[in-house]
């Protein structure tokens, strides 16, 4: 599943992540690597970005970047 | 290294002079504060420091970095911008590097490196450590916000972690002062010079043979940077610096052939911070409910959240419009009305009393009245950035950006551009893509800032009528107020659209944003970013438009011809006008024939449509400068001769009338006009010479002043036509 489609305040766990790019590589740094664990905890009054915690700290990233990382249930 | 043998080793405890002794060049230790963005970096340095800042620009880089000496010793302390790794996407984080490795032309490298972790976040702030490690300079650990991670349930074995580490590592709380001494004696004292260099991440074998390979790196955290950021300002400066491209060709051939990328590098990292913290942190069994997450429950609500942000918009303009006026009358009442008013009576009339009262007093006065609203608008943004707040409201409007192109990452420099284009232009620096960055800097000048509002003040207070709806809670002025604000935004959106297609046009960058633990904002760093701002303020008052002032004052009294002052004498005779009558004209017609007069009636022609007359068009001519001059000009050019405060000023200007009709020059439509005018002109030095400055290619501040001038000429003809066709004009 991807993390632009988990469910809202459920634990998950990264298992992938697909893209190559700036943002990626960025999320990576900040800790969104496989085996992390996830929770999306809401997403912007427009529906796009979305607010997650990753480990202790907490992001906001693109539905776009959401999309090239692979979540499963923890 | 040399420069560390000015470091005394861990064991030898020494007086604050002692290391003067030791030192024969006397060169005070420097220390550069690192960390990631939001762990109290600047808290901390505060702290360390009391509070006193030198800021400078580095050379040929204008990132800010601040200076100061740890209290009772002589180290100096750099704060170097806050950065997630030393990975370097944005310029700030190009900064970071080059300055930890002595790279900034004129500026050593420091002697050690105090890193500040945050405790609540510790594996991601381990990632910039792990990275600052392998610089090979002394490193001590202030770990952070411990109290923080306390009420989280997370327990940390700092002695375990530095034992584990080989480096000190002090817990602190950085807001708490009394937290801070065992870290000042160990800066003071006992600056490590060695570190047990074995438990570092285990990266890919081929990496760290392609990186001890590369010639011409200095230190192995440079080459890794030059290796594996195809796109950052490591390579650059590598093959700046002579580097071979063929042989760091070679080495990313091999890379990409093993599948190596930052990828791998990150996983080796967390792999490495997952077993060093194994038996250091100690968390709870269900994560504690915080303040922060019930907090952004409602900041971020689509309903609550959106109205907050409205509500704090609203404050915002309102505050800095109403709280300000006291202070501001106390300035141009008291203040400059009382040093006029001695000038005048203690010099004779002439050249000389004319360019005190008329030039430097009512100038800089017209300008100072305007601190109290400058210093307020800059205290509530330093509120909403050190709450945590202005990341949330980045998290809210980055869908909204995204139709001008952008991402809510530009919603702070854009902000701030609301008090300042000029460190908002700066402030654009966290924007990590290049094109984002600089449609962001294009389009910020758009944002009404703070030299814009003695415009807006002076014209709705004289010719906006004073009108309440609903109760009184309504203000017809606040609500042209708000109008002026809002044009700017309405212009630069289609604006930023527009460069984002054409001249600026590529693939849309991420948006990666930290929402940070909320913070209750410190009452004295909010002080500092005031008074800095403040202080700003009045050195550009006392030098930039110093100098304008005088400029303008000589521009308007200068030419003064025999041959006026004897035509304009003799009609009064012969018309039988009194003294006061006859100097009004000998004002009126010394004006007309001044430098900026002919200037002035030049441009005529051109905004007459608008309802502006050549003396309006002298005042916008001699505002190029600053836009907050144009008070002082208008000051100058329509009340020549009198001891003139704001009041005077809106009275001479409500007075004016056009020459050949009688009709009052100053309309309801006039005024507006002036005001969009001003909401979207680029008269502004400092905010183009700045765009020229961080774009690197003066053809865009050419291309902006030009580009905005039209915009504001069209759209003041625009208003001064509908408001006229409305009947505003009565």
């Amino acid at each position: 599943m991807s993390l632009l489609n988990a469910p809202t305040a459920r634990r998950m766990r990264v298992t992938a992540v697909r893209s190559r790019n700036a943002a990626s590589f960025r999320l990576m740094e900040m800790g969104l690597i496989e085996g992390a664990e996830v929770t999306v905890l809401r997403r912007a009054p427009l529906g796009d970005p979305m607010h997650v915690r990753v480990g202790d700290s907490e992001l906001s990233l693109r539905n776009a970047d959401a999309e090239s990382i692979d979540v499963a249930p923890f | 290294m040399p420069s560390r043998s000015t470091l005394h080793p861990s064991d030898a405890p020494s007086a604050p002079s002692h290391h003067h002794a030791t030192n024969p060049r006397a060169a005070a230790a420097r220390i550069a504060l690192v960390g990631n963005p939001n762990t109290g970096k600047t808290t901390l340095f505060n702290a360390l420091t009391g509070f006193r800042r030198h800021v400078a620009n580095y050379p040929g880089v204008t990132v800010e970095v601040a200076h100061g000496t740890i209290t009772g010793t002589s180290v100096e302390l750099l704060d170097l911008p806050g950065s997630y790794s030393l990975a370097a996407n944005s310029p700030d984080e190009a900064v970071l590097l080059d300055a930890l490795c002595g790279r900034i032309p004129g500026q050593p490298p420091p002697d050690a490196i105090l890193a500040i972790v945050d405790a609540s976040v510790l594996p991601r702030n381990l990632y910039l450590l792990s990275q600052v490690l392998e610089i090979g300079l002394p490193v001590v650990i202030a770990l952070n916000m411990i109290d923080v991670a306390q009420s989280r349930g997370v327990a940390i074995d700092a002695p375990e972690l530095s034992h584990r580490l080989g480096v000190p590592v002090v817990p602190v709380v950085a807001t708490d002062p009394r937290t801070l001494p065992p870290l000042i004696d160990l800066l003071r004292a006992a600056l490590p010079g060695q570190r047990t260099a074995a438990s570092g991440p285990e990266l890919p074998a081929d990496l760290t043979r392609l990186r001890a390979a590369l010639p011409a790196a200095p230190n192995p955290a440079i080459a890794l940077r030059v290796l594996l950021d195809r796109d950052g300002a490591a390579p650059r400066a590598y093959l700046a610096a002579g580097g071979s491209r063929a042989a760091l060709d070679a080495a990313r051939r091999q890379l990409d052939d093993q599948h190596i990328d930052v990828a791998a590098e990150v996983r080796a990292r967390y792999a490495w911070i997952g077993r060093l913290l194994d038996g250091v942190v100690t968390r709870p069994p269900q994560p504690v409910t915080t303040w922060t997450a019930r907090l952004d429950w409602l900041l971020t609500h689509r309903v609550w959240g959106a109205l907050v942000l409205a509500l704090v918009l609203f404050v915002l303009f309102q505050s800095i419009f109403r709280w300000s006026q006291p202070l501001m009358d106390f300035i141009s009442d008291r203040l400059m009305g009382s040093l006029a008013a001695l000038a005048t009576v203690a010099l004779p009339e002439g050249a000389v009393r004319s360019l005190l009262v008329d030039g430097l007093i009512a100038g800089v006065g017209g300008v100072l009245v305007f601190l109290p609203q400058i210093m307020i608008l800059f205290g509530l943004i330093a509120i909403l950035e050190d709450s945590g707040y202005i990341a949330r409201a980045a998290f809210m409007v980055d869908r909204i950006m995204r139709a001008a192109g952008l991402s809510g990452r530009s919603f702070i420099p854009l902000l701030s551009s609301f008090a300042c284009a000029v460190p908002a232009i700066m402030g654009a620096r966290v924007i990590a893509d290049r094109r984002d960055r600089i449609v962001t800097i294009l389009i910020a000048p758009f944002m009404s800032c703070s030299a814009r509002l003695p415009v807006y003040v002076l014209m709705t207070s004289a010719f906006i009528p004073d009108r309440y709806f609903l109760g009184g809670w309504i203000g017809l002025r606040g609500l042209v107020m708000m109008g002026m604000y809002l044009i700017g935004v309405v212009v630069a959106i289609p604006v930023a659209w527009l460069l984002k297609k054409t001249v600026l046009a590529g693939p849309p960058p991420g948006f990666v944003l930290e929402l940070p633990t909320y913070k209750l904002p410190r009452l004295r760093a909010v002080w500092q970013r005031m008074s800095h701002a403040g202080a700003h303020f009045i050195s550009r008052a006392g030098t930039v438009i110093l100098a304008v002032s005088i400029a303008v004052w000589a521009l308007a009294y200068f030419p003064r011809s025999a041959t006026t002052e004897q035509r304009v004498r003799a009609t009064a005779v012969a018309a039988g006008w009194d003294e006061s009558r006859t100097d009004a004209a000998l004002q009126a017609e010394f004006a007309r024939h001044s430098f900026l007069g002919r200037i002035g009636r030049a441009l005529e022609p051109a905004i007459r449509p608008i309802g502006w007359d050549w003396r309006i068009g002298a005042a916008i001519v001699a505002s190029f400068p600053a836009r907050e001059v144009v008070v002082s000009s208008l000051g100058t050019i329509f009340s020549l001769g009198h001891d003139a405060d704001e009041a005077d000023l809106r009275g001479a200007l409500a007075a004016a009338t056009w020459s050949d009709s009688g009709r009052p020059l100053f309309t309801v439509s006039s005024a507006l006009a002036l005001m969009v005018f001003f909401a979207l002109c680029a008269q502004c030095a400092s905010t183009l010479v700045m765009i020229g400055r961080e774009t690197g290619n003066w053809l865009w501040p050419v291309a902006s002043f030009s580009f905005m001038t039209a915009v504001a000429y069209v759209a003041a003809l625009l208003t001064a036509v509908i408001a006229r066709g409305l009947g505003c004009d009565g």
